[in-house]
């Protein structure tokens, strides 16, 4: 087991937006989170990464053996979770290379192990670089400054190719995506695919979900997980609508 | 019956003073007030010569008739001019703290953070020492050294007393008695300060500082320091310390002048920490009105100035270089924080005079909690100056919401042949950014940290090594607890 949420209840300026959220994710899993807007979806990956804005009145999640809502943003980045922003921020005067470099060197000092040293860190960038076709240029670059919307994303998935997670969380990596990034995006988390990393993927569209084949698909709706089924569910999401997925469940329930 | 010093100071006081010194004149703090015989009595109890004594005194009598400038971005509170004492003696074992038990915790974590060893703690918290330090001593083995070499390095007041040639020729001749209210004022009552003179064609061996910060907690409000690098020479001088320093104090009304004869280099660093005043009132706090000036009188003379100013309630000073000689080039190159309630109007005005000078700018501007920062910059090149380059870099750094960065460029530019480039940006880091770095695995204060050197680096770069390594620490210090 690698992340369980049970029974997850979240507000947000008193406005409750998680309404008991059930999930478990397996060593080697992708699941798919998929909703309308307004559902919690990005609320849930939020929460899930530490943002101090909202407040959990109800419910569980364990992460491995921790208490994950326990632990400081930055410790569940130590232990092995990463988040994909959906809208990545700008650091300005911190090169994306000395910032990984500080990210990873945090990150196995709190495993116990060495630092790495400027060679080797290099050699490792250049290798992942590869996975999302990112130019070296990028490289020197601040965080994020004068990136494009696909340069940003693709950024996402280099950090963490570079910085090895146990759990990654995909907040909508494919919002203002064309096609031809959203293939790169794909190709580099499928390249990190290896049977123990767990994935979750929270999207809105499904076409995502044709390059990344997910094992379980979750349908949010309402700060609830009202359906869950292998890929197929999620092309029939896209035929019919959320709407459909009300139905059911209102028809299943009776 | 009034006891025999305040006596003997009555005396001093009221006669014509004649040459000569006053020995062991019992250290006494002279009541408030400025007037003609209070400068005389500075000058007496400094054992100054009649032409030093006259030079403060016309400076007395330009300031009565000048007016306190307004211009500037800041606002504070009039000062009375009347309540200031324009001569305290350090103070008596007796009234001092007798141990670091008795000091601030919050000035002792501070010092702890910044690395500085126990012996200088207590020196700089003012505690009452008997043991003789290493620091005596080094500061004896240095002096040796340098005098080998020609090199003057000493007290203002003992400058006066011993190099009075040297004194008499540069002194006020980067600032004059007139330039400014607060010069003028200086000039009159200025307490001590640091006098360095390089010889020709020798390079300093070593940094120098006003040791040697210790030292400078005594220098007191009115410092004033003369630099002479004559040709072919270089010398760095660092000023300043990182420690947060108090005093009962609150006016800083400093004037540092350098002179640079040709080919010759002055470095001149410095790390302010005064203490800003209380963060949520702003009370308290030290005003650091500084006329800094540079001359680079010769041919191919350089001037560079340093500065990380994170301390003060009121930061209000402008390092300038004149460009006179021929291929000289002025340099600064400036981080000044402000937060809490603070205020910074500070900048450079560089003046291109001779030909084929060079000018090169960068300020990095830090606004934190309710900080205020300005920039105020002058470039101005004359008719004269062909070929004349200068380049700006004004970069602001907002953190939070309620701060504010200001810039105010002025530039005069009267020859057709100079260059300009000018840069400015400005830049946020918000909560935003902090949880970015928190979510790759980096703590708060490593985000902050690393987010507020890549904004100084190319500051930091120009400092010297220990100072550049004690600056980023205080920059980290500083900005604690600043973001969200």
């Amino acid at each position: 087991m690698l992340l369980k949420i049970e029974n997850l209840h979240a507000s947000v300026e008193g406005t409750e937006i998680l309404k008991g959220v059930d999930l478990t994710v397996n060593p080697g899993e992708v699941h798919a989170i998929m909703g309308p807007n307004g559902s919690g979806k990005s609320t849930l990956a939020q929460i899930l990464a530490g943002r101090e804005e909202y407040e959990v009145t109800e419910g569980r999640v364990t992460y491995q053996d921790h208490d994950l809502l326990d632990m400081d943003p930055e410790e569940r980045a130590q232990e092995g979770v990463f988040l994909a922003f959906q809208y990545p921020v700008e650091i300005p005067g911190v090169s994306n290379t000395y910032f990984l470099k500080a990210a990873l060197n945090a990150i196995r000092k709190h495993r116990g192990e060495p630092e790495v040293d400027a060679m080797d860190f290099l050699a490792l960038v250049r290798e992942k670089m590869k996975l999302v076709k990112m130019d070296e240029s990028l490289l020197k670059r601040p965080v994020n400054e004068g990136f494009s919307g696909g340069e940003k994303k693709r950024n996402e998935i280099f950090h963490m190719a570079v910085l090895d997670p146990t759990l990654a969380i995909l907040d909508e990596t494919d919002s203002g995506l064309d096609i031809d990034a959203l293939k790169i995006v794909a190709e580099g988390v499928n390249s990190l695919r290896d049977g123990k990393r767990g994935f979750l993927l929270i999207t809105h569209y499904q076409r995502l979900l044709d390059y990344i084949v997910p094992d379980t698909v979750h349908v949010l709706v309402d700060g609830k997980i009202i359906q869950s089924g292998g890929p197929e569910l999620a092309k029939e999401l896209e035929d019919k609508g959320y709407a459909w997925a009300e139905d059911e469940l209102a028809a299943a329930s009776v | 019956m009034a006891d025999p010093s305040t006596q003997l100071l009555e005396e001093v006081a009221s006669r014509d003073y004649e040459w000569g010194f006053v020995t062991d004149v019992e250290q006494e703090t002279i009541p408030p007030g400025l007037n003609e015989d209070v400068v005389r009595l500075i000058s007496a109890k400094k054992g100054e010569p009649e032409w030093m004594t006259e030079w403060r005194l016309k400076a007395y009598r330009h300031w009565l008739e000048m007016k306190e400038p307004e211009w500037a971005n800041i606002h504070y509170e009039p000062i009375d001019y009347d309540s200031i004492s324009y001569f305290s003696a350090p103070k008596r074992d007796e009234d001092r703290p007798q141990s670091l038990d008795e000091v601030d915790p919050e000035i002792l974590r501070t010092y702890e953070k910044l690395g500085i060893p126990l012996v200088e703690q207590q020196m700089l918290a003012g505690v009452a020492v008997d043991a003789v330090f290493d620091s005596v001593s080094v500061a004896t083995t240095f002096k040796a050294k340098l005098s080998e070499m020609g090199i003057i390095f000493c007290s203002m007041s003992e400058a006066i007393k011993n190099h009075p040639e040297l004194v008499k020729k540069y002194l006020g001749s980067v600032v004059p008695r007139g330039d400014n209210f607060f010069a003028a004022l200086n000039a009159a009552v200025f307490s001590d300060g640091s006098f360095v003179y390089v010889p020709k064609g020798v390079r300093c061996p070593m940094e120098l500082s006003t040791y040697f910060r210790i030292n400078a907690m005594n220098t007191g409000q009115f410092e004033r320091t003369l630099i002479v690098a004559e040709e072919g020479s270089y010398v760095s001088y660092l000023e300043g310390c990182t420690a947060p320093m108090r005093d009962e104090n609150q006016l800083h009304a400093a004037v540092v002048e350098l002179v640079a004869l040709d080919d010759a280099q002055i470095k001149y660093s410095t790390v302010q920490n005064w203490y800003p005043g209380d963060p949520k009132t702003g009370k308290g706090g030290i005003y650091n009105f500084v006329t800094k000036r540079g001359l680079c009188a010769g041919r191919n003379s350089k001037i560079s100035w340093s500065q990380v100013e994170t301390g003060s309630a009121i930061t209000w000073k402008y390092p300038s270089c004149i460009l006179k000689g021929d291929h000289s080039t002025g340099e600064f190159y400036s981080v000044a924080v402000t937060k809490g309630r603070q205020q910074a109007d500070t900048g450079t005005k560089m003046i291109h005079v001779g030909k084929n000078t060079k000018s090169v700018i960068v300020s990095k501007g830090i606004s934190a909690g309710h900080g205020q920062n300005t920039y105020r910059g002058q470039v101005k090149i004359l008719k004269s100056a062909d070929n004349a380059r200068n380049f700006s870099q004004c970069d602001s750094m907002l953190i939070g919401d309620q701060c504010g960065a200001h810039t105010f460029p002025y530039i005069d530019v009267q020859s057709p042949t100079a260059k300009m480039e000018h840069e400015a940006t400005t830049s946020k880091i918000g909560e935003d950014q902090i949880f970015y770095c928190k979510s790759r695995g980096l703590d708060e204060e490593t985000a902050v940290s690393m987010i507020v050197n890549g904004f100084c680096k190319e500051v930091f770069k120009e400092l010297p090594m220990e100072f550049a390594v004690e600056a980023q620490k205080l920059l980290e210090i500083s900005l604690e607890g600043s973001v969200g």
